[in-house]
């Protein structure tokens, strides 16, 4: 049993990144005296904020927020800790003749700005939101809770199933439609029921590939799209914000809060292996042999992690090892991010700065961000990337000296594997394609630069230790959503071996900083342990 | 028939994007410039932002008798504002009722200067008797902008390092480049944050040199629509939204002393602050309230509880609504076992941002006033008047340290920074 009394616990999370973080503070919330054991000198995982150039703050991997559960924001005290989400006040997308669309918090602008591209796209925009918003209170409940174990006979997850059924039979036949639609189909074929500018298209299908090896027009791409458009800001569904500095300021505030409801958060403790005995998890031990022990064990890595390396195939089922081989990750994202000596130039708008509020989209038509996808899908980053930038320092002046900005950029395609070469001798030349795409919209961006930091997929592998560098700790997939992540059966946070549990994005609902899985892993743990007693 | 401009027009107004003035004290007063009021309301919560707030009244009142003349007027006991010293405070009838609320500057022993919502000046020189006093009204004779927000100190003091020394409520002359201004830690966002007072003729000067300060620091204009959602926030009472004047009420039920309105601090504990030796309009009918315990009601911060009102809104198919633009009416507040007893009614209700609660300042029975004390607050859902549970706190609900702290800001929560 447990070597010293000093290192024993009721529950130890493996991670602490913002899941880690979150499944501890409720663990904590919930009277367990609970250890996070994070790798890196800071927590955060891929949701960090690192001054790598004096003054300038870079968002290295993560860059914004959306997603997060309202609901955790109250339970976990989050204000009381710092808890800032800021505005985006605008939406940003240049075109290809330097032409632009520009949406703001004011429909009314919008509705005009709209209408200088197509005019019927005005009330295709209204009619699209309400759609989408009729879809995702469709969906809310089931993003919300825990998925039903479907293949089981016991009563109690039938009642589950039966829950879920109800859910979509109150359902109008349209949303329900659209539902599906949304779940199976592509992005092209839902911007094509309401809109027929590409620029319009464009601005919103983006949010269909992000993360995932689909293009717009990849039947598939529409779940990732709904999934990027469930979040909220204010109550404002689909709207995004900056965390107070960055996104790295979000864990620090989680970081805060977990300690303040008891958690003991150590740095710079990479764990090896999960102990078992017996089929049951009984502590960690670190790469330094240093071992814990508590009878709960949760790692907040992600699902190939979990179950190939802190544990030991042998100990569980073939099912489990079979599908996790065959969980799909490919990463195919990264980021560009640059300290800015100055704000760039977009011609059209010279002397201005509100079009910097938010996210500024470069993909000017559905056939370039097609195209960008089709260089990945043979093997190779985008001739001309896709990039969501975000000039953080316009909206949160700390990220940066006065004057001065950080620009985070996300780009796809950056396939994890390429063919012929590798991620080491392609980083600069990749980082070049970028800036000179940045360049074409923005003359002049390359003299701004006053630092670059090029994060392949390889880099965010090796640093955020994401499987294949895929941000969602796998990918978007039908196949690998609700009841099936990250396997059949295995979808609800325990594992088979008794006592170990999964917290990670690699579990429903998924990615983007949502602090979903964390919460419903922690729901899963204390309700275990209080059947036990 | 135009309505007038205050000193700084010519320049705000080019900066404002929409277009968009109410009316206020006789003046254009824009109501945002930018086409996002919540993003006028973040510049102050996370950076700095300024408004004009010219067109308040602006009394000049001077003479040997003029402490004197002011602490039988006030309420608040003024022969404690000394110079250098701003002091914010409420005026009352015989009544004990309040008439008005306002800030009261004092340059020298016998130099004040009294800003005010609504016109005093007929109040104020029939209030002289004997004494040797001068009235003067110089209401447009100034500029007056409040630059407020986390960043305020840092951008005004490369303008005038004096600012750094400033304490809450602490007044000093200085200079912004050639220009003659008094800057005083005031403001009405609860923030940290600074007036300006500028001579007409300089106004625009001084504004452009702190537009220019502000450069890269995040500095915007903020209209009356992002005041609005920090004032609530700051637990601040605005006359005509919380209360009204007691000069312009009909009946008592429409007047409320200061211990109803929130103000009972500036009484002190038994009336222990309002100093001895100082008859003052009010004073006796005060003292019988607090003596007595006759106070109607109590003046509080609501939360509204979060998960009540989402599942509300939830059941019935609808988004749940997070709007911070204040709710424009009063909601009706209930309590007892079927929610049916009138416990008071939410003047200033809305969503705030910062908070990422639904806030309000509510008027509730004594009873009910106790910190964390629950009521039900009424609301509308699909055309129907439902009710949430809110619980009762003290105000302000939002009170950063930086408001009244003398240090300096305090940096972002990054995960790392560089060696120094």
């Amino acid at each position: 049993m447990a070597s010293s009394g000093g290192n024993t616990y009721d529950a130890i999370v493996v991670g602490g990144g913002h899941n880690g973080l979150t499944n501890a503070a409720y663990l904590a919330k919930g009277g367990l005296n609970v250890l996070v054991l994070e790798r890196r000198p800071f927590v955060g995982g891929a949701a960090i904020t690192e001054e790598l150039h004096p003054g300038f703050s870079f968002t290295t991997f993560s860059y914004a927020l959306s997603l997060l559960r309202p609901e955790i924001i109250h339970e976990l005290n989050l204000v009381e800790h710092g808890f800032l989400p800021l505005l985006m006040p605008t939406h940003f997308a240049p075109m290809d003749d330097g032409d632009y669309l520009l949406l703001t918090e004011d429909e009314q602008f919008n509705d005009q700005e709209i209408a200088r591209h197509s005019k019927r796209d005005v009330d295709g925009y209204h009619r699209w939101e309400h759609d989408l918003e009729k879809v995702i209170q469709l969906a809310m409940p089931l993003f919300n809770n825990a998925p039903p174990d479907i293949f089981s006979d016991d009563p109690a997850d039938q009642a589950d199933v039966a829950w879920m059924m109800k859910q979509l039979r109150g359902a109008d036949k349209k949303t329900l439609h659209d539902l599906i639609r949304f779940l199976t189909g592509s992005c092209a074929d839902l911007m094509d029921d309401y809109f027929e500018s590409d620029i319009v298209k464009s601005a919103i299908a983006s949010s269909g590939i992000i993360g995932n090896k689909v293009g717009p027009m990849s039947q598939g791409s529409g779940l990732v799209l709904l999934y990027h458009l469930m979040g909220e800001q204010d109550g404002q569904h689909g709207a995004w914000g900056f965390h107070k500095g960055g996104n790295g300021g979000f864990t620090q505030v989680l970081q805060r809060a977990a300690e303040s409801f008891g958690a003991t958060v150590r740095l710079e403790a990479p764990v090896d292996h999960v102990i078992t005995k017996d089929g049951r998890a009984t502590g960690v031990v670190l790469t330094d042999g240093t071992e814990f022990s508590a009878p709960i064990v949760v790692s907040a890595l992600d699902p190939r992690r979990t179950f190939t390396e802190l544990v030991s195939p042998r100990e569980l089922p073939s099912d489990l090892n079979e599908a996790i081989a065959r969980y799909r990750f490919q990463g195919t994202s990264a980021k560009v991010n640059f300290a800015l000596d100055d704000l760039p130039v977009y011609p059209a708008l010279k002397g201005r700065i509100d079009h910097f509020g938010g996210f500024v989209n470069i993909g000017p038509s559905l056939e370039y961000l097609e195209r960008a996808y089709d260089d990945a899908k043979y093997g190779w980053y985008s001739r001309l990337p896709y990039i969501d930038g975000a000039l953080q320092s316009v909206v949160d002046p700390d990220m940066a000296p006065p004057g001065k900005h950080v620009m985070s950029c996300f780009i796809q395609y950056a396939p994890y594997e390429l063919k012929g070469s590798d991620w080491d001798t392609e980083r600069e030349p990749f980082g070049d394609t970028v800036q000179a795409v940045l360049e074409s919209h923005f003359p002049g961006f390359g003299d701004l630069v006053l630092h670059r930091e090029v994060v392949t997929p390889l880099d965010i592998e090796r640093v955020a230790g994401l499987t294949e560098g895929n941000i969602f700790h796998g990918e978007f997939l039908a196949p690998q959503m609700y009841f099936m992540r990250p396997a059949p059966g295995y979808a609800r946070y325990n594992t088979p071996i008794e006592g170990y549990y999964q917290c990670g994005s690699g579990t429903h609902p998924g990615g983007c900083v949502t602090g979903g899985p964390a919460k419903l892993a922690a729901m899963r743990i204390l309700g275990d342990r209080a059947a036990k007693r | 028939m135009l309505m007038r401009t205050t000193p700084f027009h010519p320049r705000l107004s080019e900066l404002n994007q929409t277009g968009l003035y109410g009316h206020w004290a006789g003046y254009l007063s824009a109501l945002r410039y930018d086409l996002s009021a919540k993003h006028e309301y973040f510049a102050v919560r996370n950076s700095a932002g300024f408004f004009d707030t010219s067109p308040l009244y602006k009394y000049r009142i001077t003479g040997p008798d003029a402490e004197a003349f002011l602490a039988g007027v006030m309420t608040r006991d003024v022969r404690r504002c000394r110079p250098g010293q701003a002091m914010y405070t409420v005026w009352c009838d015989d009544g004990g009722y309040v008439l008005e609320d306002g800030v009261v500057f004092r340059h020298a022993e016998d130099d004040w200067l009294l800003t005010a919502a609504d016109p005093n000046m007929g109040f104020l020189h029939d209030l002289v008797g004997r004494l040797r006093v001068s009235i003067e009204d110089v209401s447009a004779d100034y500029g007056m902008l409040a630059v407020q927000g986390p960043r305020s100190r840092e951008i005004l003091a490369t303008l005038a390092p004096e600012v750094n020394d400033l304490a809450f409520f602490g007044l000093i002359e200085a200079k912004i480049g050639n220009a003659p201004v008094t800057i005083s830690r005031t403001g009405y966002t609860g923030d940290l944050g600074f007036e300006v007072r500028v001579e007409a003729d300089d106004a625009l000067g001084v504004l452009d040199k702190i537009i220019q300060a502000g450069d890269g620091q995040g500095l915007r204009p903020f209209g009356e629509d992002a005041l609005m959602m920090l004032r609530i926030e700051a637990g601040l009472s605005l006359i005509n939204v919380e209360f009204t004047s007691a000069r312009y009420a009909f009946t008592d039920a429409e007047r409320f002393t200061p211990k109803e309105l929130g103000f009972g601090w500036m009484l002190g504990k038994d009336g222990a602050a309002l100093g001895e030796d100082r008859p003052f309009i009010g004073r006796r009918a005060i003292e019988r309230e607090l003596r007595d315990g006759t106070s109607r009601w109590a003046t509080v911060g609501l939360w509204v509880d979060w998960e009540a009102h989402r599942d509300l809104h939830l059941e019935r198919g609808l988004v749940v609504p997070k709007d911070e633009t204040p709710v424009a009416w009063e909601s009706m507040l209930y309590g007892g076992p079927d929610r049916d007893q009138r416990a008071g009614y939410a003047t200033s209700l809305m969503y705030s941002p910062v908070l990422q609660r639904h806030i309000a300042i509510a008027r509730v029975l004594p009873e009910h006033a106790a910190k964390g004390s629950t009521v039900h607050l009424e609301i509308t859902v699909d055309h129907e008047y439902l009710s949430v549970p809110a619980t009762t706190d003290r105000l302000p609900l939002f009170n950063p340290a930086r408001k009244t702290s003398a240090t300096a800001r305090e940096l972002a929560p990054i995960s790392v920074r560089m060696e120094q």
